[in-house]
């Protein structure tokens, strides 16, 4: 099998490496396509109030009450990661030093999984950031919810009539120009939002500006090939149960299939097309000859 | 040809189970997937998911056979060809059932028609089952026209043949590999046994093993039921093909596990390890033996032939449940509603099936000198 440099990559990335280092082979070409919004969540500053989950669920009219993991009523929420070496917590000290707080949502993946696995188009990357969901085009199938590398989607499972459900990083409110609720809603300043460009720069700004307080890693820069939600925090990601995803667009993986398809219809028709056509003809001759005797 | 069937309290069950499954059905629509499957968002696709790769994987000597009979012109094995056209037709019919039942709203499956993303494996898939299952139901219609002895019609449709069957081997092999793409896209959760860039491929070797595989297995109830009997040397140079894809499969599914070095994970005992390991020697090498050996006796080729069969439902079930446990951080198993429900779509095939086989002619065919005469214009058309 020969493998070209960026499939060994991938491969390699697919056998479990590490998560983003700082400046690590973003490739240039592709940075230019990740444009649109996004926001940056701060861990190290997070202090699990759980000011942006309450602003979500007023928003959407959903019932009010901590979550204790995504839901059809919760797109998102406020998860509690125990850690297993203590450590100081930035903000709250020794208080918060066994725990960490982590805003858990949609992490609108510059190339969605889900919108690539989605038969009818019913997901998708816009170009201001969000993915949205069409609930009309919906099948219920769920390949989204087993695509999705984050585990993001919700479906209703209860529901003679469901749909899938996921945070859409207030696409309504961004076309009005205002930003998403749960930004809005921090008082800790642990949530920024603006052009995906300009959050990473500031992640790297306060990485580098306090290498002591953050470990040099932005989770969501170059994940699945790169998230509108970026991560920086005080401990290893590892620690605060975030998985290892791929560095590759998921969507990469299937199209290397798929867009061989094309070629194989034109080869294979033509082949049995001829086979058929030689054998027939052969066959047709030998009778011929049988009755001619 | 009529002859009584046999197996009354076999039947019995069957439609016992096909009635569990109807109301069982009738309560998952009310309540919502969630109160019949044990699905859940981290494991979104379970048994009945499983079910439907296993229909489609067994229905695959509908391509194969007909390849063989229409497009090769291999006289000797058209006795065979109507078997597998209607295991196809039957196979592709129980996938579409089950995915009726499974889809969360059954009423948009026609969506993918109108709605479109070329980037998607499932809507690749779902286009190549609507063109495929057209294809079928026009070989399986010849079936139909005979038994209702519309001769004029069946001679004229019967030169449409090779170029629709031509179709139906270029779709199948599209989706039956594409079925193994779906996978491709979860490369951080389906378990290293499984995950590789050559999925597609594996699936559609496997299902060209099977494929004829089956076709066995049907000739010989044919022959147990109902005392129609196969030349058994034709059978057997149907299990040397089988041999031929099976040795393939294992070969490059064995190369590609040390190439990718996983082949250690299929001896660390873990349940994956185990599960890879049966599906491997019992679906893979122990049919391989039984076909090689010099002797060829009924026995033999029927055992290997059911091995290759439950070796792919075992491969499906592996890919599509197994695999992503670990990956997955949830644990699965299927209810036992699921589990009712997929035993009473596969008595819903069977008895559709066993109907088939006893009031349509599906051994013999007409060959085309019989059906010339009926091409001939006719000397005084009924007014």
């Amino acid at each position: 099998m020969n493998l070209t440099r960026r499939e060994f990559m991938s491969l390699a990335a697919a056998g479990g490496l590490g998560v983003t280092v700082v400046g690590a082979g973003v490739r240039p070409a592709q940075a230019v396509q990740r444009n649109g919004m996004a926001i940056l969540i701060d861990v190290s500053r997070c202090v699990g109030c759980r000011s942006c989950e309450a602003a979500c669920k007023a928003n959407r009219g959903f019932p009010e009450g901590a979550a204790e993991d995504l839901s059809p009523t919760a797109y998102t929420y406020i998860h509690t990661a125990a850690l297993s070496t203590p450590r100081p917590h930035p903000v709250l000290g020794e208080d918060g030093a066994g725990q960490r707080t982590v805003k858990m949502q949609c992490m609108h993946c510059t190339e969605p999984a889900c919108a690539s696995a989605c038969p009818v188009a019913a997901l998708r990357k816009t170009a201001a950031g969000p993915v949205v969901y069409d609930a009309d085009r919906c099948m219920g199938c769920r390949y989204c919810l087993l695509a999705c590398p984050f585990q993001i989607p919700r479906f209703e499972w209860r529901k003679a009539l469901p749909v899938v459900t996921k945070c859409d990083m207030c696409a309504a409110r961004q076309a009005e120009g205002k930003g998403p609720v749960c930004v809005e809603a921090c008082p800790a300043d642990a949530l920024a939002f603006g052009p995906r460009e300009k959050m990473l720069a500031e992640a790297s700004r306060r990485i580098a500006a306090e290498n002591t307080r953050y470990i040099p890693a932005i989770y969501g820069a170059e994940e699945a090939g790169g998230t509108s939600i970026l991560y920086v925090s005080d401990v290893p990601f590892e620690e605060l149960g975030f998985r290892v995803v791929v560095r590759e667009p998921l969507p990469a993986y299937t199209w290397k299939a798929l867009g061989k398809l094309p070629g194989v219809v034109i080869g294979l028709g033509a082949v049995l097309t001829g086979i058929e056509v030689v054998i027939r003809r052969r066959t047709e001759m030998q009778e011929k000859e049988r009755e001619l005797r | 040809m009529i002859t009584i069937p046999r197996l009354r309290p076999g039947r019995a069950v069957l439609w016992l189970l096909v009635l569990g499954a109807a109301a069982i059905t009738v309560y998952r629509f009310a309540g919502g997937l969630g109160v019949a499957t044990n699905l859940s968002d981290r494991f979104p696709w379970g048994l009945w998911n499983g079910f439907k790769l296993g229909a489609i994987g067994l229905a695959a000597g509908g391509f194969t056979m007909a390849a063989v009979g229409y497009v090769f012109h291999l006289r000797r094995y058209k006795p065979l060809v109507r078997l597998a056209v209607v295991a196809g037709f039957l196979g592709y019919l129980t996938f579409v059932v089950t995915l009726l039942i499974d889809l969360g709203r059954p009423y948009r499956i026609w969506h993918p028609i109108i709605m479109w993303n070329a980037h998607s494996v499932m809507f690749e898939i779902a286009w190549c089952v609507i063109l495929y299952l057209t294809v079928l139901t026009l070989e399986f219609g010849q079936i139909v026209l005979e038994r209702l002895g519309r001769r004029r019609l069946l001679a004229i449709t019967r030169m449409a043949l090779p170029p629709l069957v031509i179709a139906g081997v270029i779709l199948s092999t599209l989706h039956q590999s594409s079925l193994g793409s779906l996978f491709l896209i979860v490369p951080g959760k389906l378990h290293a046994l499984w995950f590789s860039p050559l999925l597609p491929v594996f699936f559609l070797f496997s299902a060209m093993a099977v494929g004829p595989a089956v076709v066995i297995l049907q000739a010989a109830y044919m022959d147990r039921a109902y005392g129609r009997r196969i030349d058994p040397r034709i059978l057997n140079d149907l299990g040397k093909a089988v041999m031929v894809v099976l040795a393939l499969n294992l070969v490059l599914r064995v190369t590609d596990l040390v190439a990718r070095g996983a082949w250690p994970l299929a001896f660390n005992g873990s349940f994956e390890a185990v599960l890879f390991d049966v599906e491997i020697v019992l679906g893979l090498i122990a049919p391989l033996v039984l076909l090689s050996l010099p002797t060829s006796s009924p026995r033999v080729l029927l055992t290997a032939s059911l091995l290759a069969a439950l070796g792919v439902i075992l491969n499906r079930m592996n890919t599509a449940i197994t695999g992503l446990l670990v990956g997955s951080r949830t644990w699965y198993v299927p209810s036992w509603m699921e589990i009712v429900v997929a035993l009473g779509l596969l008595a819903m095939a069977i008895l559709a099936y066993l109907w088939i086989i006893e009031h349509l002619p599906v051994t013999e065919e007409e060959t085309a000198a019989q059906l010339r005469p009926a091409l001939a214009p006719s000397p005084a058309p009924a007014p």
